[in-house]
């Protein structure tokens, strides 16, 4: 790769590693909307294959959207293969490093170890829902402020961690930070800076 | 992962009703996701119980009544636990992190399996994953693994913090099924491993863990859970120690005992809690009191700390809260 194409949403072809996966999402959801025919009005019908498929209405960032999934499906995949919201990580997929985080109905959980089709009807935040347009999150401000991220893999999973911890109730001292945050793995170590991050962030959030 | 079929009750007469050998109960999902993922647990039904009304945390006359798909974080932050059962608090805010906490129920807490990572590889041999296969702990790494409770066939430690406070404070669990509802004393809930270590409690098929009551006592108020593990947080026990006391004038007048992460169930010590009552409580009855608590003890190539481990937990603990007065 051209070390100075720091941009991967740009690449020279014109084609984005973003948009190749993006496409490549679209067909899925093609190839699931055929099913979604069949299976209009059970809750639980056998897709294409005789796979089971749930239907799942879930509020996502605000919109409601309706998704047919295999009940083994995870709220992570559905989030990131089925409704293109990639900024939500895979890390794990075991429920270790909290790469995964988002608020199910206003709490922060692993999306992991959550089934999509338990979702039906409950409201789901994740990183893209945050920002008010333009406006980041107090936590996402802080985050850029006090740089607290090196390659970034794990930053979703901290802001939605740190979030949720803030809402649970705000920290009084950094070793009730480092404790209530230790569901968050990051490699690359930056706790230092997350740990002034959320103290920054917990001063101007409600 | 293997393919289920999939429902969602909203009584607990319906869950009950799809009960059966092969049928998984999902609550929180933080134990059965994650080995359904590495083919582990293998059910042919998941029954999504979360929209059954099985939630409240009460106290009355008879104590505190917990059912059992409140999560572990609502039941640690709330006010009445906090003050009349601190230790069942405590071991809940040791546990896991924070999104688990928010998760996992606790009835799927009681469930939870154990964390030894033969058991977690389908690539090895394990007597309690696939029973007659072996052990692959005995002779491997076993650092974490039980000392109490053991068998040749099986070693794993029981994993969870909560089951040590409430077996320590003689809680019921109340169970389910399509026949009828019964209520079983945790302590006898768990059974050893023995030559069937795939069996872990008297569970039927298809019986669901409806909620939890933890009697009133003198000591319940009193009581502390401590945990040592390996890193400071987000981290399974290495020993922990649940003591709760009633003393009266310096003099312990009755005392119960459990430890955690050093049995292949939630280990009750009735021999300290003997050991304890009557004396004074301060650090030579500890001391002397937990000199037999590891008896019985078989230590492994990696865990020989163990015994050590645990009485020193023990004192440490009843140190601290009688400290905290």
């Amino acid at each position: 790769m051209n070390p100075d194409d720091d941009d991967v949403g740009h690449s020279r072809s014109g084609v984005s590693r973003r948009t190749v996966l993006g496409s490549t999402g679209a067909v899925a959801v093609a190839g699931s909307l055929l099913a979604t025919a069949t299976a209009a009005d059970a809750a639980v019908a056998p897709d294409a294959v005789g796979a089971p498929v749930v239907t799942v209405r879930v509020k996502v960032n605000g919109e409601l959207r309706t998704v047919q999934v295999d009940p083994r499906v995870t709220l992570l995949d559905t989030l990131r293969e089925r409704l293109g919201l990639h900024g939500t990580k895979k890390g794990c997929d075991r429920g270790q490093c909290g790469a995964c985080t988002v608020h199910v109905d206003g709490r922060r959980v692993l999306s992991c170890l959550t089934l999509a089709a338990t979702t039906d009807g409950r409201e789901v935040t994740t990183i893209e829902g945050l920002a008010r347009g333009d406006r980041l999150h107090p936590m996402q401000q802080a985050f850029v402020e006090r740089d607290g991220l090196q390659c970034g893999f794990c930053t979703p999973g901290q802001i939605m961690s740190a979030v949720g911890m803030v809402q649970e109730g705000k920290a009084s001292s950094d070793e009730e930070i480092r404790e209530r945050m230790s569901g968050n793995i990051c490699r690359c170590s930056c706790y230092p800076r997350i740990v002034d991050a959320i103290k920054d962030a917990q001063k101007v959030m409600r | 992962m293997r393919a289920y079929s999939f429902t969602q009750p909203r009584s607990v007469a319906e869950a009950v009703a799809h009960g059966g050998a092969g049928t998984a109960f999902l609550a929180g999902g933080t134990t059965l996701v994650d080995l359904m993922k590495l083919n582990v647990m293998t059910p042919d039904q998941v029954v999504d119980i979360n929209r059954l009304p099985l939630h409240g945390i009460t106290l009355d006359r008879d104590g505190l009544h917990i059912a059992a798909l409140e999560r572990m974080s609502d039941v640690a932050a709330d006010r009445t636990v906090r003050r009349d059962y601190p230790m069942i608090a405590q071991a809940l805010q040791l546990s896991a992190s924070g999104q688990l906490r928010n998760m996992a129920s606790i009835g799927g807490n009681l469930l939870q399996r154990t964390r030894c990572g033969y058991f977690r590889d389908v690539t090895t041999a394990c007597n309690k994953r696939e029973p007659g296969s072996g052990c692959s702990a005995l002779a491997g790494i076993n650092r974490i693994h039980a000392i109490l409770g053991t068998s040749d066939d099986c070693v794993a430690t029981h994993p969870s913090d909560l089951a040590v406070a409430l077996v320590a404070l003689e809680t019921v669990v109340h169970l389910a099924t399509a026949q009828g509802a019964r209520t079983v004393p945790l302590d006898a809930f768990y059974t050893l491993p023995g030559t069937t270590p795939h069996v872990e409690n008297v569970l039927r098929p298809g019986e669901l863990i409806t909620g939890i009551s933890v009697p009133r006592s003198p000591w319940a108020a009193h009581s502390l859970y401590l945990k040592i593990r390996d890193r400071q947080s987000y981290e399974f026990a290495l020993a922990s120690a649940a003591v709760a006391l009633d003393v009266h004038r310096g003099i312990i007048r009755q005392a119960r005992i459990a430890a955690g992460g050093v049995g292949t169930k939630p280990w009750r010590l009735t021999s300290v809690e003997r050991a304890l009552a009557g004396r004074p409580a301060n650090a030579d009855t500890f001391e002397s009191a937990v000199g037999n608590a590891a008896d019985g003890a078989r230590p492994l190539t990696h865990n020989a700390f163990k015994p050590a481990l645990l009485r020193r937990t023990l004192i440490r603990a009843l140190i601290t809260l009688q400290e905290r007065g």
